[in-house]
């Protein structure tokens, strides 16, 4: 059996999934938190039902892409669990209506039913299953509050086909309903409500928004950096430190295997960014330099999320957004990009028309560096002063600003307007939001250090086979020449491929100048997506999409290192 | 006040309210908006206008939609 969760966008469609079938999915306050197929699987009446988590649609005469994916799914399902926004009854159901006119068994989850309370709404439940039809369950999805009765009501939905009807005869039906079972008392208006206000005022909005970028700046910064330094290197320099000296006492023999496990030691003691062993670097790159700032990003890219923040930074963003050719709802997928380019990349989904995904995708490919590689910019780039970090960030927000001038002159197409609803302020929930960081940390855990260890690996392999030096004879020109780096440097460019902040770390060696690292920061970040980004560009963009998105890429890393090269 | 003066959204004053009066735009506009519950005959709030040709957030019902610029300008509104 296949069961659909559907319902308008952010009523919390992906929380109830995850109570009922244990998996987890991405929870957030914004339209359009689920934009693929996720599906997991629950147990009922001793069978195993599947359960299917649809994208939000706010009605199936499909106006967007995720509304036309929704609607296709509806034809496959044996029921839907329609989830409703009990504080938002009336235009919810207009989605529900269309649902009970489909050949399809239908039961309606009254989800945020806690909200109800406090917005003053009254809700006849027994009036409203009478006049729909279908079992009505109020559920929290959040808390699992009416789970249960949920789904125990399952076996009872039916579907009672009522006759098709014209849009102005479904708000009619509708308009009718709401007077028989809704009543609202009218009450003040809450400090979240006032503040969301002030959040899409001119004024009083970028001042909100410039105050939550410093705090998000410097809490990612305090957190990180009290991790570093108070835990993850005191940890690996005391506690690893002598196990790798041990360890390379053992190995002495043989140089083969000492230089790929341990790597470079020099005169007994172990440079963990620079000995580039597995065992050394390896470990160090990912837990002691990025895990720290994936936590931090996370833990507030979470709060701000679950907060319902994000949409009203694309209301201000938008008048900016659309000279870019994208919308303010752009700024979305952008901040998820600070985090991870995939996730991104999978997110431009919300946007609407074809030129808005290619402009997006490739601006962030080419100018918001993730996590991984702010943080070894950070640490690397750090050491030579705060200043020539943020060289490296005002050179790629330059780029992304100037390309994207350029692409909203470029690519045909056109560019639809911003449309979205603003989810309410809610304080997020300790609980969801740290579930939804450690499900990232682990999906870091699990994805980055398998491939920092290949690339570490790698990069060992083709130094003992000198084809590292091969290539950077060949490259000397561009490198050297227009880069002003050591041709070495190449090799960075090329490991970019699997993972940048190992990347970086093998700038390391090389004892750059403070002006070379910037250079070379800039270039790694612009140069050519890593390849779990390049995977999603490809399905994302198609192949053509693609290689015209990497031409871009290349052609703007070797203008902007050259221009930095030559004014720095 | 203008009673029962019709005016584009972009032109009403943050805080004015009114009831939709009718959608100068293709089907397409006229579907997205209805999806959203902004449809003629729904009493809607201005929340506010961003400066330079930005968003109109509005009120209606218990949650707020953010409109591009151009799409305010195209929803035509009976004021109170």
């Amino acid at each position: 059996m296949k069961i659909l969760l559907m319902g308008n966008p952010n009523v919390g469609k992906s929380a109830i999934f995850s109570r009922l079938t244990g998996v987890h999915a991405i929870v957030s306050n914004y339209p359009g938190t689920t934009v693929g197929y996720i599906h997991g699987f629950m147990k009922l009446e001793g069978e195993t039902a599947e359960v299917i988590d649809v994208p939000g649609t706010y009605t199936l005469e499909p106006t967007s892409e995720a509304e036309r994916i929704a609607s296709q799914m509806l034809e496959t399902g044996d029921i839907v669990i329609n989830v409703v926004n009990a504080t938002n009854l009336e235009r919810n159901l207009y989605l529900t209506l269309q649902l009970l006119e489909r050949n399809i068994p239908v039961i309606v989850a009254l989800n945020i039913w806690d909200d109800t309370k406090h917005r003053g709404i009254h809700i006849d439940l027994g009036k409203l299953e009478e006049l729909l039809g279908v079992p009505v369950v109020p559920t929290i999805g959040v808390t699992g509050q009416g789970i249960k009765e949920l789904v125990e009501s399952i076996p009872r939905a039916t579907s009672p086909q009522i006759p098709p009807q014209s849009r102005d005869e479904r708000w009619a039906t509708i308009g009718n309903i709401i007077d028989q079972v809704q009543r609202i008392t009218h009450r003040h208006h809450t400090w979240l409500e006032r503040l969301e206000d002030a959040s899409v005022k001119p004024l009083t909005g970028v001042i909100i928004a410039l105050a939550v970028l410093a705090v998000t700046f410097l809490v990612v910064r305090f957190i990180s950096e009290s991790l570093i330094s108070y835990v993850l290197d005191p940890l690996f320099n005391s506690l690893w430190a002598p196990v790798i000296l041990r360890l390379s006492d053992l190995l002495g023999g043989s140089e083969f295997l000492h230089d790929i496990i341990i790597g470079k030691i020099a005169g007994g003691e172990i440079n963990f960014v620079e000995s580039f062993g597995l065992l050394t670097t390896g470990l160090y790159v990912p837990l002691a330099m990025v895990l720290p700032y994936i936590v931090s990003f996370y833990l507030v890219l979470g709060v701000l999320e679950d907060a319902g923040y994000l949409p009203r930074l694309a209301v201000l963003m938008d008048t900016i957004m659309h000279r870019l050719g994208l919308h303010g709802y752009a700024i979305i997928p952008t901040m998820l990009g600070l985090g991870c380019n995939v996730p991104a990349i999978l997110a431009t989904r919300i946007l609407e028309s074809k030129r808005e995904r290619f402009i997006a995708a490739t601006l962030i490919s080419i100018a918001i560096p993730c996590a991984s590689l702010q943080a070894m910019i950070f640490g690397l780039v750090g050491q030579y002063g705060g200043q020539y970090v943020a060289i490296v960030y005002g050179t790629l927000f330059i780029a992304w600003v100037i390309l994207g001038i350029i692409f909203n002159r470029m690519v045909r197409g056109f560019s639809p307007e911003l449309l979205i609803e603003m989810p309410p302020y809610r304080l997020p929930r300790w609980r969801t939001s740290l579930q939804k960081l450690w499900f990232r940390v682990y999906g870091f855990l699990a994805e980055a250090i398998p491939i920092i260890l290949g690339a570490v690996l790698i990069t060992n392999i083709l130094y003992i086979f000198g084809v590292f030096n091969a290539i950077a004879n060949f490259t000397a020109p561009v490198v050297t020449g227009l880069f002003g780096l050591p041709k070495e440097a190449v090799t960075a460019l090329v490991i970019g491929f699997l993972r940048k902040d190992v990347a970086l770390g093998m700038l390391a060696p090389l004892v750059l100048t403070a002006k070379q690292l910037v250079v070379g920061s800039v270039v790694l970040a612009m140069f050519f997506p890593c390849i779990a980004t390049f995977v999603v560009l490809v399905r994302e963009l198609g192949v053509i999409g693609m290689l015209k998105s990497a031409g871009i890429m290349i052609t703007a890393a070797l203008i902007t290192g050259g221009i930095l090269n030559l004014i720095l | 006040m203008s009673d029962g003066k019709l005016i584009t959204l972009r032109q009403i004053q943050a805080g004015q309210s009114g009831v939709v009066a009718y959608i100068e735009g293709g089907h397409g506009l006229v579907n997205r908006l209805n999806a959203l519950g902004i449809r003629p005959g729904k009493r809607i709030t201005k929340v506010s206008s961003m400066l330079m040709h930005g968003p109109v957030t509005i009120q209606l019902d218990s949650t707020q939609v953010a409109i591009g610029f151009g799409m305010a300008n195209k929803i035509i509104v009976k004021l109170d």
